[in-house]
């Protein structure tokens, strides 16, 4: 019996995890009918900066050095959080209305996001920026001189065609130069060691054993899911944030500047994606494929729970995470060891993590069959039919 | 003119069957095998996403059924690939002394030929009529068919014992007709095969998007809850597009599966069912003639930046979906035939503008 809490303690550290990415994937979804699937590459981007931070804690050992996770949490809020805004404001904004673009577009993103991680280093990030420079100079230029001719567009594009031309080329002249060649993370895994006070057990309720790890994430989602629940519902921006998703049209005509409530929205969707990806640099190494990992699981969360619904989002990933969990690890043999043999040569074939996914997706695609709006459907007249 | 124009595919075939093997070599000759098999997943999803508005970001299963089937008939029939007991190698591997059951009807040519399309269009059927059933659509039809996709792959990704897990079927080192199906000699008859069942899938798209069934898949595209208000079920609809879509996808996994030498788990993952869409989305959705351009060239340049600088090639795909989604939305072939190309022209002054009326820039709107 003891193995299978703790087996339902690892489930339910899982399924925080995934708690926390699908929340803000539901609220951006609920809110904006936005289909993020660069939402995956947040969750990895989070664990990078975790990664970042602690290599620039290491150095200073000792007590500071115990002290970085705190600081990893914020920052890979607030860096993930920044970036979905940029994100916002540059390419979403232009798909508004259009879901399954928005999912192509995203997915452009997600890729990038990926070999960008990959093949990053500082001469890149130099042949960037000049790529950006010179094609603002350019396009600055050419808005002063033709901004009035029919064909300026055009020329618009062909100005930033060239500034890429000159970042490609700056990026293979630089990468000559040694020191700033070196790629930052590389391809490969990285590993984040946890802090010591987070290692370890932290006492035992009965006889089982509370891992420190654990309980932390499991602490840290429901912290984050209660001051999401607080925000949405108690904070004037949470207030606006319902009502948009409620009627767009309307709210605009109250005037709230719905613009700014969708940058806000997936902004924060994106920073509580970077808080999981910090999240799971404890639960083992990560690398840029992160996301694929968790994005079709956090999709799952949202369809099953039913879009909107905070409730929903929760007892949908709390229950994916735990099945996955309890069946995937085998542990139901150990708990039963005299179930017939039928049924144990069953539990037996879906006994390891990817055949327990496939039971998981096989029991939605049922579940959808008598429940096809999810567990808490939207009601009302301006659900589409 | 019109005469050219009744020409142009004729021209085009006979250029693709007669002068491409001439002018390239065996290497060059099989990969563009490759893109015209994949053109043919492009139709297929053109089917589906281009005129009914279902985004299947799943075809992929599809796509990989139709290669099993023809690898798992390759790997049966090929004797320098059998181990002791007369069945494939790598089964000793595993320690599987007996070939599992649903193995054993692929030793018939006859019942493989059926099977590369009949299987995944009885799967894509079934998947599709219990989605479409409860009224899924949008984006839960596409989250759904993706998660469809994970299922599958990780059926085959695990399953080592039944079809060689991570692994895949090789197929190159199998023989046909008592000759190698990687040789140069047999490469070229299934680029010719290609090149013939591409047209043949045309026509066969063709004919389901004209008439009366066409005008059904539209008016779902357009809006689905008004042709059922009109009286109209669309369920059966979209469960035989799908299933046809499934159909050609079979097909065309097995095209390619026979001239890319490997089927494995990999043609399921997340990522080259989407780039499937891509190539939709380049060409021009929506258009026929569009998914076959976008299959060949998005591929094409595929290979051309791979060769070049491998790692830039995440880079380039991903602007391409941003690029096309976002300015781009008919396509190249889209962009041309539906004016983009004329307003580009007369932008510098090449061509006339198109008129409006009333012309904005010459005569004043009238005020009352």
């Amino acid at each position: 019996m003891e193995l299978f809490f703790s087996q339902i303690l690892d489930g339910l550290s899982i399924a925080s995890v995934l708690l926390l990415a699908a929340t803000g994937l539901a609220i951006v979804f609920g809110l904006m009918g936005v289909i993020n699937l660069a939402h995956g590459e947040f969750l990895m981007l989070g664990a990078y900066v975790t990664y970042v931070v602690q290599s620039a804690f290491k150095p200073m050992g000792g007590l500071i050095f115990e002290l970085y996770f705190p600081i990893s949490l914020v920052l890979s809020f607030v860096v993930t959080a920044l970036i979905g805004v940029l994100l916002e404001r540059t390419l979403i904004r232009q798909l508004y209305g259009r879901p399954l673009e928005t999912l192509l577009a995203t997915w452009g993103v997600s890729l990038i996001l990926i070999q960008w991680i990959r093949s990053v280093s500082t001469a890149m990030m130099l042949g960037i920026l000049i790529a950006v420079a010179v094609g603002f100079i350019i396009s600055k230029l050419l808005a002063s001189r033709f901004s009035e001719k029919p064909f300026f567009t055009y020329l618009n594009g062909l100005g930033w065609a060239i500034s890429i031309g000159v970042g490609l080329i700056a990026i293979n002249v630089l990468d000559d130069i040694q020191p700033i060649s070196r790629a930052w993370f590389g391809p490969r895994n990285i590993d984040v060691t946890a802090p010591k006070w987070l290692q370890g057990s932290w006492g035992m309720i009965g006889k089982i054993e509370l891992p420190g790890l654990r309980i932390f994430i499991i602490l840290l989602s429901a912290l984050l899911l209660l001051a999401t629940y607080w925000f949405l519902n108690k904070s004037v921006w949470g207030l606006r944030i319902r009502a948009v998703t409620q009627n767009r049209q309307m709210s605009n005509c109250l005037g709230i500047p719905t613009d700014r409530v969708d940058s806000i929205t997936f902004g924060i969707g994106s920073g509580l994606a970077g808080v999981a990806g910090c999240a799971i640099t404890l639960l083992g190494s990560v690398g840029p494929n992160l996301g694929a990992a968790y994005i079709v699981s956090c999709f799952m969360v949202i369809v099953l729970g039913g879009v909107g619904n905070l409730l929903g989002t929760v007892l949908a990933a709390l229950l994916l995470g735990i099945i996955q969990s309890v069946i995937g690890s085998g542990t139901l043999l150990t708990i039963f060891p005299d179930m017939p043999a039928a049924a144990k040569g069953v539990v037996e074939f879906f006994a390891t993590t990817s055949m327990s996914l496939v039971l998981v997706f096989i029991f939605i695609i049922v579940f959808l069959q008598f429940r096809p709006n999810g567990m808490f459907p939207q009601k009302g007249r301006s659900v589409d039919a | 003119m019109k005469l050219f124009q009744r020409l142009v595919p004729w021209i085009l075939l006979a250029i693709a069957l007669f002068i491409l093997p001439a002018a390239l070599d065996d290497f060059r000759l099989n990969l563009f095998g490759r893109y015209f098999a994949l053109a043919i997943t492009a139709l297929a999803i053109d089917l589906i996403w281009g005129y009914t508005g279902l985004l299947s970001l799943g075809q992929g299963i599809f796509f990989s059924l139709g290669g099993y089937a023809v690898a798992m008939y390759l790997m049966l029939n090929t004797k320098s690939l059998a181990g002791g007991n007369g069945i494939p190698k790598f089964f000793e591997n595993y320690g599987v002394e007996q070939l599992p059951f649903f193995w054993q009807p692929f030793w018939s040519p006859v019942f493989t030929l059926i099977a590369i399309w009949a299987i995944p269009a009885v799967v894509a059927g079934v998947v599709g009529w219990l989605i479409f059933r409860n009224r899924i659509k949008g984006v839960y039809f596409s989250i759904i068919t993706q998660a469809a996709l994970m299922v599958f792959f990780h059926f085959f990704n695990g399953q080592q014992k039944l079809f060689d897990g991570t692994n895949g079927l090789k197929t190159s080192t199998s023989e046909l007709f008592g000759e190698l199906v990687g040789s140069p000699d047999m490469q070229a008859w299934f680029y010719r095969l290609t090149v013939v069942l591409l047209p043949l899938t045309f026509l066969v798209c063709r004919y389901f998007t004209s008439g009366r069934f066409g005008d059904a898949l539209i008016a779902i595209r357009d809006d689905e809850s008004r042709l059922r208000f009109a009286g109209f079920n669309p369920v059966p609809f979209k469960t035989i597009v799908f299933l046809v879509a499934g159909a050609l996808c079979g097909i065309s996994g097995a095209l390619y599966t026979v001239q890319s030498g490997i089927v494995s788990p990999q043609y399921m993952s997340i990522s080259f069912s989407i780039e499937m869409v891509i190539w939709v989305a380049v060409g021009g959705r929506g258009t026929l003639v569009g998914p076959i351009i976008g299959a060949t060239v998005v591929n094409y340049l595929r290979s051309l930046v791979s060769e070049a600088l491998p790692e830039a090639w995440l880079f380039v795909q991903g602007a391409l979906f941003i690029f096309v989604v976002v300015l781009m939305p008919d396509g190249i072939y889209g962009w041309i035939t539906k004016g983009g190309f004329r307003t580009f022209l007369a932008a510098f002054g090449i061509a006339k503008k198109a008129k409006t009326y009333p012309q904005l820039d010459k005569e004043a709107i009238p005020v009352d």
